[in-house]
């Protein structure tokens, strides 16, 4: 069976993870090479980054961690933030990244969202959406979510999926940071409305986040950072328990052999 | 030397990573005289069956490629290029593969969501060296729509559940073909490239 993804989500300015990482035994918890393998040694299923200085002088940066994360890491991950060309979506992605996310850009100009998936896959483009909700639904915000644009939701991710982009990267901006759940009210809504996977973002706290998320939310995939950054858990402890409650989750193979002689 | 078939359709450079990683001597070719140079040869893939055939024809390595799976050199197709070794697929109308295994491609036909992109596990049906060292059920990570029905059954070395059973590895004698990614498959799949360096010519 198809397993639900568990995906840890990395801040960087100037190729460094911003945001404090409390991991025991890192030597330098900024440097995102050495956080990324112990996410990898976890299980993660996939990473994101996300470059929030983003601007054109800094790109240079996040080019060059690209190349160096594909060249000791094989699973997939993403880089996000600023992207707005598709001349920049061939340089991430020559660089190594699997993925790329765009956001404000892909409002701005919808035509980067079909434009992109013509020429580097639909795999490759997965667009990021900031929701609040509004009302009797929920809108879209650009700009790193300073930015209302009148877009419903809804609407606005069935475009996105028309355009052919290869997945949604959903985050609800009432959730983000709280630590206090998932909005598991459009993660449904929009995951039941579309063929393309959604990945939740944004509320993730306890166990049971992550397992509503995955379940009445109806998500495929979610991201956090906070909880793995400051070692509430780690990913293998989260995947454990979620697979104790029955949602299927990739184990290591270590894991595996661990769970076959216990069972 | 492995030789990764160079025709324009999707980024190499992870899979020479992955082959990199592991000290196994490979390179990215992209015409035929490279090509006759290679003891093992990789056609990887994205995109769209039609495209990618029609890129790897106007490439004009067929002819070498035919060769050396004749040669019973070892060959490996990946994801696309797995697609590519069959005799049709249903992409966009019917068009025709290499036809170097029997089988025809088609779209999943079921509720879940399609593409199918993640993690998955493959049941091993036999025993084979590509899969050695690697445990049933190990997990792999896909990115795909469509997946070969195959015309002989037991062209199956790995079946993948995902609403109805497909198969995730195949193999015939010195062709081996994978619909997921081991360049980003982690342990299993590095595993798995380390094992195909390893084939000898039969």
């Amino acid at each position: 069976m198809l397993a639900k993804r568990i995906i840890p989500c990395l801040d960087i300015k100037q190729g460094r993870v911003v945001k404090g990482v409390s991991f025991v035994g890192l030597r330098d918890a900024g440097d995102p090479l050495e956080l990324s393998r112990r996410y990898n040694e976890q299980s993660a299923d996939e990473l994101v980054f996300l470059d929030i200085t983003a601007s054109h002088e800094n790109r240079g940066l996040t080019l060059d961690l690209a190349a160096r994360l594909a060249r000791v890491l094989f699973i997939p991950f993403t880089i996000g933030g600023g992207i707005t060309t598709l001349e920049e979506i061939h340089e991430i992605v020559t660089a190594g990244a699997d993925k790329v996310s765009i956001n404000t850009a892909a409002v701005k100009d919808p035509q980067l969202i079909s434009r992109g998936a013509e020429r580097f896959g639909s795999q490759c483009i997965v667009v990021a959406m900031d929701v609040k909700h509004k009302g009797q639904g929920w809108e879209v915000y650009t700009h790193g979510g300073r930015r209302p644009t009148g877009l419903d939701a809804l609407q606005w991710a069935r475009e996105v999926e028309r355009r052919g982009a290869g997945e949604i990267l959903l985050t609800s901006m009432d959730q983000d940071g709280q630590q206090t759940g998932y909005d598991l009210e459009i993660t449904a809504q929009i995951s039941q409305a579309l063929k393309i996977p959604v990945i939740a973002s944004g509320g993730g706290g306890t166990i049971d986040h992550f397992y509503e998320a995955l379940t009445t939310g109806h998500a495929d995939a979610v991201l956090a950072a906070s909880v793995f950054h400051y070692g509430t858990y780690t990913v293998s402890q989260l995947k454990a328990a979620l697979r104790e409650r029955g949602v299927p989750v990739r184990l290591t193979p270590e894991m595996l052999k661990a769970s076959r002689q216990g069972a | 030397m492995i030789a990764i078939i160079d025709y324009g359709v999707g980024n190499l450079y992870n899979l020479k990573n992955a082959l990199d990683y592991q000290q196994l001597d490979c390179r990215i070719v992209n015409d035929p005289e490279q090509l006759e140079a290679a003891s093992h040869v990789i056609l990887p893939g994205v995109g769209a069956f039609r495209p990618a055939m029609d890129q790897f024809l106007a490439a004009g390595m067929e002819e070498v490629l035919r060769g050396h799976v004749a040669a019973a050199k070892p060959f490996l197709g990946i994801c696309v290029g797995m697609q590519l070794m069959f005799e049709q697929s249903e992409e966009d109308g019917l068009h025709q593969g290499l036809g170097l295994l029997g089988g025809r491609v088609v779209r999943f036909q079921h509720e879940l969501k399609v593409p199918q992109i993640g993690w998955n596990q493959v049941a091993v049906q036999r025993e084979d060296p590509l899969l050695e060292g690697i445990a049933d059920g190990s997990y792999f990570y896909f990115v795909h729509s469509y997946y070969a029905r195959l015309s002989d059954s037991t062209d199956a070395l790995g079946l993948t559940e995902y609403g109805e059973m497909f198969p995730a590895i195949v193999s015939r004698r010195n062709m081996w073909g994978v619909q997921f990614h081991p360049e980003k498959s982690q342990d299993p799949g590095l595993r798995l490239l380390k094992n195909f360096a390893a084939l000898k010519p039969e």
